[in-house]
């Protein structure tokens, strides 16, 4: 309990702290990602790519397991090769896929499951990781070392083999792929924090905290995460295309969602099958995914430079 | 040196202790078994092929059965690939896997030391920009999309020069002839490719700028002794210690290539494995995965420690 005028004084000055603009280290950053052209562009593209996914299939006129069996695996109508057996014609913009489904939309609902599982399952590992290393970093002396070890020895499994096995075992449970990708995620995350938690550890305002009775989980959650979370907003853009490359690789295998539902890596699959004779149903996903994995990564590069006190 | 590698093999060991247990549980708590998807057999057979492969007893008693057999290099029998043990399988797929793999490898690390190399020299000109765009697309695009996309190119459309048509076999193995490895090597080699060039100019530029590489300037040596015997060695470090992870990269890869080009790999039995539920196989394939990177990653840390002499066994 503090006396009401220590609450008045620390009021009065948060609000003229207000008043005079602050250069925090965000404002800052956002200054110069915003500058970053490559970033500011990956933003807008991805923004794009993000809102048509969840806007366009409300208005769009074909459901993504709409079968026309008359156009089966159709050009659509600007298709520039002359060869072609069929064209689809309507606003089958991307042309039709092996079952006669709108490419289009089946493009924009993987683009929902990959994007969605690439930041659900990146915010899992985020979860896990900032926890574990900050814990880790914090507490440091034996446990430090326990919980290291334990990282050390998942890092040298081959994890994607645990993940496959988890699908075939569990049946492609959609739910599992969210879990199981996070949970190989996370170990990066859980070292770049700990080394991040051990040199703020060392600095005198967790010093000042802790003399002021402040106990250490909630030194960790007030004074420790708030501080290591540049290298982390980084580390997580860069872990949303890895996720979703990871998704889609299982997907390819056939491993994850399953038919009608689609996902980016079940589009180029099929793709890959029918390149001879329609090659649309490749180029269109595959363009999809990796314009989208190149937006996540320059964002990344560009808040890495933003964030960098070292450029500044 | 010899007293860290011989710690490090034996910390190796509880490692693949858990990976072993870990695979083979997950296996064993699995809905269904390998035998459960082929028609109905009468009970009393049914009992008898469970008897054979010992699944009537308690997991537990399976592990440990399964343990003792490991012991004397025995993976047990292949459940689906009938009359084969499992050993038998990989001796056969393992060559064909590591000849792939070791291929790729040679080719990322000197493509990508080279591309890195080249990059770093052009810093922020044309090239340097070239090379770095090239290196991002690596990054980005997946395995399975260049493969089918090579393949396509490559092997159906074929490369037209002087009037002669030039293909490169789209798929197979042909008791690996060079023709048939160009792609999926390349497939496989292409993202470490760019990993790797990416690493070296980063790391190059910022060794060209340290004043041990100005001092022998300023002594006059010729600028390719300067980079080739200076400034390389240093800026190589990261990729040494890159190349755990680029070995788990490509084992990851290899997946998807040994699946799209039919080679008759182990990481195709991995996928057919596991999707059929051959327990034995998947098991038989992730111990040979395992100790494969365990393996490598200790070479990796030795070589690491032997390039930079301020790195000492701990």
């Amino acid at each position: 309990m503090s006396a009401p005028g220590v609450t008045d004084r620390n009021t009065i000055t948060i609000e003229r702290a207000f008043d005079i603009e602050g250069r925090s280290l965000w404002t800052d950053a956002r200054r110069r990602l915003v500058k970053n052209k490559a970033a500011l562009t990956s933003i807008i593209v991805l923004s794009i790519i993000a809102l048509m996914a969840i806007a366009v299939p409300f208005v769009w006129p074909y459901g993504y397991a709409d079968i026309d069996y008359g156009n089966i695996a159709c050009a659509p109508d600007w298709w520039p090769g002359v060869d072609v057996t069929c064209r689809a014609g309507g606003y089958h913009i991307f042309g039709m896929d092996q079952n006669g489904r709108d490419l289009f939309i089946r493009v924009l609902y993987g683009a929902r499951v990959s994007l969605a599982v690439g930041v659900v399952a990146t915010l899992v590992s985020l979860l896990i990781g900032v926890t574990y290393g900050a814990v880790a970093g914090f507490v440091g002396g034996r446990l430090d070392e326990l919980m290291m070890r334990f990282v050390d020895v998942l890092y040298s499994l081959p994890f994607i083999f645990f993940v496959i096995i988890l699908m075939v075992v569990f049946n492609q449970n959609f739910f599992l792929l969210f879990v199981a990708i996070g949970a190989v995620e996370w170990l990066t995350m859980a070292r770049i924090v700990r080394g991040q938690t051990l040199s703020i550890k060392q600095k005198e305002f967790i010093e000042a905290a802790r003399a002021a009775g402040v106990g250490t989980f909630a030194n960790i959650r007030h004074h420790v995460i708030p501080n290591v979370l540049g290298p982390v907003v980084v580390y997580v853009t860069l872990t949303i295309p890895t996720v979703i490359l990871a998704e889609s690789f299982l997907s390819f295998l056939g491993l994850g969602v399953q038919d009608p539902l689609t996902s980016w890596g079940v589009l180029i699959a099929d793709g890959k099958d029918h390149m001879e004779t329609a090659p649309w149903m490749l180029i269109f996903p595959a363009l999809f995914m990796a314009v989208t994995l190149f937006c996540f990564n320059f964002i990344g590069d560009g808040l890495r430079d933003a964030l960098d006190p070292k450029d500044r | 040196m010899w007293p860290y590698a011989i710690r490090r093999v034996l910390g190796a060991v509880p490692t693949l202790f858990i990976i072993i247990a870990l695979t083979f549980f997950m296996m064993h708590i699995a809905p269904g078994g390998p035998f459960d998807a082929q028609r109905h057999l009468p009970p009393e057979i049914e009992h008898n092929v469970r008897a054979a492969y010992n699944l009537d007893k308690p997991v537990w008693e399976q592990f440990a059965l399964y343990l003792g057999n490991l012991l004397h290099g025995d993976l047990g029998p292949s459940y689906k690939n009938h009359d084969f043990t499992v050993t038998q399988l990989i001796a056969v797929g393992l060559p064909v896997s590591a000849r792939l793999g070791f291929s790729a490898i040679i080719l990322a690390i000197v493509l990508g030391i080279s591309l890195g190399t080249i990059a770093a020299l052009n810093q922020n000109k044309a090239t340097d920009y070239g090379v770095m765009g090239l290196a991002m697309i690596g990054i980005t695009i997946p395995t399975f999309v260049t493969a089918p996309v090579l393949a396509l190119i490559f092997g159906i459309y074929g490369l037209h020069f002087f009037g002669y048509d030039f293909f490169l076999p789209a798929g197979g193995w042909n008791g690996g002839a060079l023709a048939n490895m160009i792609l999926p090597v390349t497939v496989l080699a292409l993202p470490q490719i760019a990993i790797i060039s990416r690493l070296v100019r980063g790391s190059m530029v910022e060794v060209l700028r340290s004043n041990y590489v100005r001092t022998a300037r300023a002594k006059g040596l010729p600028n390719h002794i300067v980079i080739f015997r200076h400034a390389l060695r240093a800026a190589l470090l990261p990729v040494v210690s890159y190349l755990g992870p680029a070995i788990a990269g490509l084992l990851t890869g290899s997946l998807i290539v040994e699946t799209i080009f039919g080679i008759p790999g182990i990481g195709r039995y991995f996928v057919e494995g596991a999707i059929n539920r051959d327990y034995t196989l998947v098991m038989g394939v992730v111990i040979c995965y395992a100790a494969f990177v365990i393996l490598l990653n200790l070479v990796a840390d030795i070589l690491y420690a032997l390039l930079d002499p301020r790195v000492r066994f701990a």
